[in-house]
């Protein structure tokens, strides 16, 4: 692997002064703690200064908003832009953002539990064609989502269920990368020597997973579920094939609607800006609260495989 | 494995009920839309008679393939993965590894807080990470443009050459500190005497970081080189919302972008399904490219 050996440094000016690994009894520059700290700093502003771009832009009025200094207090209105932003279009937004509540905590709290338990079958079960079927389940991670919007679309029309809160509920459910996590975790945190006792005791299967394995892996259950909530509120082509009535939108493909019109009326970039503020919030929130369970599910995922 | 036995009610009772839903999905919104896929891609609307006589759908082989690959739009659009994918991959692994390494080195305060915020793009949805760059990108609304054109640089994001950097930057902004995580948490298990034993020998800190922590977590690498493949690949929703804004890129900018304007602005289903599939094969190859080419980089 020669390219993970470049050092990206060439964006830092700080790390221009670089040379040849420790030259013998002289001590690197740059792996000095000074410098370590502004290279770290750097990146850390990179991915800050976005959303405090945001932040500050959804205080303004459409005028400040093109006026040269973003710091000022000139043309503070953040209320009254919220209170626009709930009135467009009779309250379309505040339908836009129910919408994805419903999409991201429905669809994740299910799709997680179809995978938990799927996952689970493929780790303490053997059956005829386990080996075809987890296959399959690999696959189908490999195949981007996007390759399959079309004959989704088919499928879904062919069943009349375009435009419908079906045709984001079902597809949804679907997560292959949460059937191969569960799989992992049903592996970690499910003792087989525990639904081996279940088993001697005269358990069912389907009890042993009910009262043995579900609570075992509820941990992986709340990452699985983070992950599949997030993939749902960011969901942007399936909404995008799926649906025509701007009723049953997410809020992302609502603010994409409102950013095409932002550039004839300016106003919509307001309420595109201070709509996507408030639609990173319950992302944020859960990130920030729930971070063990997302490193949890990167690290089993990728360190693992 | 505990209850092997063929005929066990119980556990056919476990399998329908645990298993079923899952399985149903599977061929629901997998295997019966893959295969769909390619029975459309072997088919195509003809016209009887002259102009616009009937429609009728008629089996044409490969003719929707070699349509798809003489298109100069839709080799374009891979012309822009390719070029986007030669910017993109190496930045977004290497400079989470760096970052990675940087945690890792012992040397760096607050770590846990940085690496939360460096975290913390990867939690905003694709579209609003598109739309606030886009902003940025915009001039009269971006600060950044406003502050080089007052120190008399003017430069144009949204066309001219800087365009597909300027969409590499959206990417790399919420993947870099995904990847940060992923080798963080791969640095962690690399075993610590054998650090204390490149110390003994001498080793700097910079040569135990390239030689020895690196070498040690290619697995993680590999995996995050292969999803960055295929995310390239379908580089889609960045374009989509640029394209609002900028006339520099088309309703084909992209492939993936090419596939959804065949199916649902030209209603052209038998290109669409075609072109999608020639995606798929390009993602499989590629993907099966990487784990080779660093198999074989291990062995050496």
């Amino acid at each position: 692997m020669t390219t993970t050996m470049a050092r990206p440094t060439g964006r830092t000016p700080s790390a221009t002064g670089r040379r040849k690994p420790s030259p013998p009894g002289g001590r690197p520059r740059w792996s000095s703690p000074a410098v370590v700290n502004v290279l770290v700093l750097l990146a850390v502003l990179y991915c800050l200064g976005p959303l405090l771009w945001l932040l500050a832009a959804s205080t303004k009025d459409t005028e400040a908003l093109f006026a040269a200094n973003l710091f000022s207090l000139d043309g503070f209105s953040f209320v009254e832009n919220v209170r626009q932003l709930f009135a467009e279009g009779d309250g379309v937004y505040l339908r836009w953002y129910a919408n994805s509540l419903l999409y991201a905590f429905v669809g994740g709290a299910a799709a997680a539990l179809v995978s938990v338990a799927a996952g689970y079958v493929f780790d303490k079960l053997e059956f005829r064609g386990k080996k075809v079927l987890f296959g399959l389940v690999l696959v189908s991670v490999m195949v981007p989502p996007t390759v399959l919007a079309l004959p989704m679309y088919l499928v879904a029309s062919g069943l009349g269920a375009v435009d419908s809160v079906w045709a984001i509920l079902v597809p949804v459910l679907f997560n292959p990368f949460g059937v191969y996590l569960a799989r992992i975790f049903s592996q970690g945190y499910v003792p087989d020597a525990v639904v081996e006792a279940a088993r001697v005791d005269g358990a069912t299967p389907l009890r042993t997973f009910t009262s043995i394995g579900l609570p075992l892996m509820a941990p992986g259950y709340v990452t699985i579920f983070l992950f599949q909530l997030t993939a749902i509120w960011n969901n942007f082509m399936l909404p995008l094939v799926m649906l025509s009535d701007d009723s049953l939108y997410p809020v992302s493909l609502g603010l994409y609607t409102w950013n095409s019109q932002a550039s004839i009326t300016p106003l919509y970039y307001q309420l595109t800006i201070v709509g996507s503020l408030l639609a990173l919030i319950p992302l944020v929130v859960a990130f920030l609260f729930l971070q063990r369970f997302w490193r949890s599910g990167l690290t089993a995922g990728s360190v693992k495989s | 494995m505990s209850g092997t036995q063929v005929a066990d009610p119980g556990k056919r009772v476990a399998l329908a009920v645990l298993l079923g839903p899952f399985t149903a999905l599977l061929a629901l919104v997998f295997v019966v839309p893959v295969l769909v896929t390619i029975y459309l891609s072997f088919f195509s609307t003809v016209y009887e008679g002259t102009g616009f006589g009937t429609a009728r759908t008629a089996f044409v082989g490969l003719r929707n393939f070699a349509t798809a690959l003489g298109d100069p739009a839709f080799l374009s659009g891979l012309g822009v993965i390719a070029l986007y994918s030669a910017i993109f991959i190496p930045l977004a692994l290497c400079l989470g590894l760096a970052l990675a390494l940087l945690l890792d080195s012992g040397l760096a305060w607050a770590r846990q807080v940085s690496q939360t915020v460096l975290f913390l793009p990867h939690a905003v949805p694709g579209i609003i990470a598109a739309l606030i760059w886009l902003y940025l990108y915009t001039p009269g609304l971006s600060p950044v443009l406003r502050a080089l054109g007052s120190s008399g640089l003017e430069i144009e994001l949204l066309g001219g050459s800087l365009l597909v950097p300027a969409i590499v930057n959206i990417s790399l902004w919420s993947a870099v500190g995904y990847n940060m995580v992923i080798f963080y948490a791969a640095l962690k298990a690399v075993p610590g005497e054998l650090l204390e034993a490149a110390a003994i020998d001498g080793a700097g800190r910079v040569r135990t970081a390239l030689m020895i922590k690196v070498p040690l977590i290619r697995g993680a690498v590999v995996t995050i080189g292969m999803f960055a493949v295929i995310g390239a690949l379908q580089l889609f929703t960045e374009p989509m919302l640029l394209s609002q804004a900028s006339p520099a890129i088309g309703s084909r900018f992209t492939p993936n972008m090419y596939v959804f304007d065949a199916a649902f602005t030209r209603n052209n289903y038998g290109l669409a399904a075609a072109s999608a599939l020639v995606l798929l094969v390009v993602c499989c190859a590629l993907s099966y490219a990487v784990v080779r080419l660093t198999n074989r980089g291990a062995r050496r």
